[in-house]
């Protein structure tokens, strides 16, 4: 049971610079892409950021990634969040002095959440290796629970990166593996997954998830045009939001990028 | 009487050349240190004819005692920072800089011809030394370093002419780009080993493709997920004669003509005793590896997500395995083909493929351990990362494999304890330990009281490496390990319960040990101040950090040195 923020947030919106949280990596070299795809209403948004915090702690802090202001808080017991590279050279904006890795100080309420806390360099995998599965193409993706009372639907996604890294175009005819994600909808402790690329809109997406949970949705934007009409989903007709996590762990409303387009999950980046 | 010594004494005195001969064919390091310490002709013999040296911690001996003492050196295995580093325990720009070792060896070796390093600090500056002063070298082995970028690595390629073995490990490297392939020359044709799996950048196929049908006495070919099924079908029909190979990418849309291609390729590799690599391999493509599978003792899979069925599919074709490395994607499932598959097992790895899924089970768990350790008595090395484990399964899985040498078990919930009866630990490295005499390295996992390091301090008499996180209850613990384990050289602790006590116990210990790591215990300053001022011939090394208290001593890293303290220490290290 996850304890959520109160509150609005303001991280609903199209730019993707405004929060940048100390988990953040922020390499530009880095292609590291987490995306969740969320029904939300107002407050659910709260939590739902919330919840994305705990997954961005799946990653593993070097010193790099943290800011010149370093909240011991977050730097302490958690995350574990990763530079993904390699790629990252010894120029970095964090003063050297500045390492607070591996200390544990303030115990954050965050960290503990479902009692596991993650810790720096917590277990003890080569930061290469743990890098390299951060960035792996998770098929099928791992499954979260989200227990909680507001009606929240994420779906989470870990990015295939390999092919844009370093600004190497993947065309070497590799075969483009399966995009799953997972969903979850609170109040139903098992998710769901579904292969975005079986999806060829986002009416599709909605009318999968929509039979998936057999629930009616609404999103407050829309701005589609499917071939099959549009779905409660989609069209506000229902009480749920479809929304989606960025990596910075800002919530968007689903549709405003078309479907097909290649760099759909750039856009998310920072920069 | 007197005649009788004269001719004994006669009998046992060689000419210095001859002795040096004899002594020279000493390989190992520890038969060679013996031999030094007889007398000192065999001192001298000994120096003399060393052509190799491994120097375990690099501030332990300083290049200049090095060199003075060594004069014919070729080849040098350096490594430098603590272990923990490989998990970001420790800061940037600690040390460990290689360049000192490359100026004194240009000076003192100019004919060096070969240089492993791990976890140094090594810039481009140093590559492009390396590759400038050496005319002989040969052969660089890199893993776990960081400060170098592929214009480094590009250096190297450019100059070294008689390079025989480049082998690029799992390094902090910035990776610009491939381009440093493309800087082998055209007439170059002297390479046997090359290793760049771990760079990413893609490189230019054709240049790599001229490179191996050219360097005739290719043995070693790792590539990187850049290259292809199809690009790596040219290159292994190239080099039927490799012994290991490393993959690229193993999944691509090929035709049937490919596809056979392929095969065929793989079937053309009688050598192969060792696979790895397999980028996302799916189980469409693996059967092609079939026929090169025959005679493979050790298969990498720790980079490819296999389920269990293509994976148990495959190590029916590997009969002759004996090291094998996975992702927990195989599952409990994957390890039972194991056990029943693999009879000559001797090393098993198996990796998380998501280390922080907290929520549901996945991974392998007591049950395949023990699955394997009923079909692969010779199990001596194991690496294990799991979510679960219970006493009585660790108990039964060393009954069955008495013989380890390296038990690692990950755990991977910190403090957490036998998952069927609630308990420590405790019990199963007891049983570890009583049961596997001749056990070398040791880590352990889970919740532990200071009963498990009572056990460790009885029993593990050949114990030499022992890596500690989350666990024990009181200065006790730590204390049993430095009073009851003879042969302790590397102890590395983390986020235990261990103070100053167990700290000062092991005063005179740490002169027989390599080194000593403890971070995020309850030694203070003083604690620290106190070993160093006993222990002259110890650098006590503290590494502060922002942020924490003054009187705490967060992360403490003892070794020996013959060097003094070091006199490249950056602001945050203080040597005590």
């Amino acid at each position: 049971m996850q304890v959520s923020a109160s509150g609005s947030m303001s991280t609903v919106s199209n730019d993707d610079n405004l929060v940048l949280s100390s988990e953040d990596s922020s390499s530009p070299d880095e292609f590291e892409l987490e995306l969740g795809l969320g029904l939300s209403l107002g407050s659910g948004v709260a939590k739902a950021r919330h919840q994305a915090l705990r997954s961005q702690y799946a990653r593993i802090l070097t010193a790099k990634d943290f800011p010149s202001v370093v909240s011991s808080a977050s730097s302490s017991s958690l995350s574990s969040s990763s530079s993904s590279s390699s790629s990252s050279s010894s120029s970095s904006s964090l003063s050297r002095a500045n390492v607070t890795a591996g200390t544990k100080r303030s115990a954050d309420s965050v960290a503990v959440a479902n009692g596991a806390s993650q810790v720096v360099g917590w277990p003890p995998i080569r930061a290469y290796r743990m890098n390299s599965l951060v960035n792996h193409a998770k098929s099928p993706a791992t499954e979260a629970f989200h227990s909680g009372e507001e009606e929240n639907r994420c779906i989470r996604k870990a990015d295939n990166g390999d092919g844009k890294k370093n600004g190497n175009p993947n065309d070497k005819g590799h075969v483009r593996s399966s995009l799953f994600v997972k969903v979850n909808m609170d109040g139903i402790p098992i998710g769901r997954k579904v292969d975005l690329t079986a999806h060829k809109s986002y009416e599709a997406l909605a009318r999968t998830l929509e039979n998936m949970f057999n629930e009616p949705t609404t999103l407050v934007k829309l701005r589609l045009s499917g071939k099959d009409g549009p779905s409660r989903l989609l069209d506000g007709s229902s009480e749920f939001v479809l929304t989606y996590e960025d990596k910075d762990g800002d919530w968007m409303l689903v549709g405003d990028v078309p479907w097909g387009n290649r760099n759909y999950l750039c856009c998310y980046r920072t920069g | 009487m007197k005649e009788a010594k004269r001719k004994k004494e006669a009998a046992g005195t060689f000419p210095d050349e001859v002795l040096e001969r004899v002594v020279g064919m000493i390989k190992s390091h520890k038969d060679r240190s013996a031999a030094s310490l007889v007398c000192k002709d065999w001192f001298n013999a000994e120096r003399w004819s060393r052509a190799r040296v491994f120097i375990g911690n690099c501030y332990s001996v300083s290049p200049e005692i090095v060199t003075r003492r060594f004069p014919n050196i070729r080849s040098v295995t350096l490594k430098g920072k603590p272990r923990f580093s490989d998990f970001n325990l420790v800061p940037p720009n600690w040390g460990a800089d290689v360049h000192a070792w490359l100026a004194a060896f240009a000076d003192k070796y100019p004919f060096l011809e070969e240089l492993r390093l791990k976890r140094m600090t090594v810039s481009d500056e140093s590559l492009e030394f390396l590759a400038s002063y050496f005319p002989n070298f040969r052969a660089i082995s890199l893993l776990s370093c960081d400060g170098f970028s592929t214009d480094g690595i590009a250096a190297i390629a450019t100059h070294c002419k008689n390079l025989v073995e480049l082998d690029i490990q799992e390094n902090d490297v910035e990776d610009r780009s491939g381009s440093w392939l493309s800087c082998f020359p055209e007439n170059f044709t002297s390479l046997e080993i090359l290793n760049f799996a771990n760079l990413n950048s893609e490189v230019n196929f054709d240049c790599l493709e001229r490179l191996v049908s050219r360097c005739k006495s290719f043995k070693v070919l790792k590539v990187n997920k850049s290259i292809n099924l199809e690009q790596l079908q040219k290159l292994i029909s190239h080099a039927p004669q490799l012994v290991e190979l490393g993959s690229g990418t193993f999944t691509q849309e090929l035709t049937a003509n490919q596809h056979s291609e392929l095969e065929n390729a793989f079937s053309n590799c009688k050598n192969l005793h060792t696979l790895s690599g397999l980028w996302e391999a799916k189980a469409l493509y693996l059967p092609v590896l079939y026929p090169a599978c025959t005679n493979l003792t050790f298969l990498n899979l720790s980079y490819a997500a296999l389920g269990s069925g293509e994976f148990a599919s495959l190590l029916v074709h590997c009969p002759r395995l004996r090291r094998l490395w996975v992702l927990d994607t195989v599952e409990d499932k994957g390890l039972e083909a194991v056990g029943s598959h693999c009879p000559l097992l001797e090393e098993l790895r198996v990796f998380p493929y998501d280390p922080f899924d907290q929520e549901i089970i996945h991974g392998v768990t007591e049950s395949g351990f023990l699955a394997v350790s009923y079909g692969c008595r010779r199990l001596h090395y194991v690496l294990f990362f799991c979510r679960q484990m219970t006493n009585a399964a660790v108990a039964t899985i060393v009954k069955n494999c008495p013989d380890f040498t390296h038990f690692r078990l990950c755990i991977m919930d910190p403090g957490q304890p036998d998952y069927l009866t609630n308990e420590p630990m405790d019990e199963a490295f007891g049983a570890v330990v009583k049961t596997c005499t001749q056990l070398q390295r040791l880590a352990v996992s889970g919740l532990l009281t200071d009963l498990t390091f009572e056990y460790i301090g009885k029993y593990a008499k050949n114990l030499e490496t022992l890596s500690v996180a989350f666990a024990g209850s009181s200065d006790w613990g730590m204390q049993c390990v430095l009073n009851g384990c003879p042969k302790l050289r590397k102890l590395e602790i983390r986020d235990c319960p261990f103070g100053n006590v167990a700290l000062l116990s092991g005063l005179e210990k740490y002169e027989s040990m390599r080194s000593l790591w403890m971070s995020a215990c309850n030694v203070t300053m003083n604690g620290c101040r106190l070993l160093a001022r006993e222990m002259p011939r110890l650098n006590v090394e503290v590494i502060k950090e922002e942020g924490s208290e003054d009187s705490q001593a967060n992360k403490v890293y003892v070794y020996r040195s013959v060097a003094g303290p070091r006199r490249d220490a950056p602001p945050f290290v203080l040597t005590l």
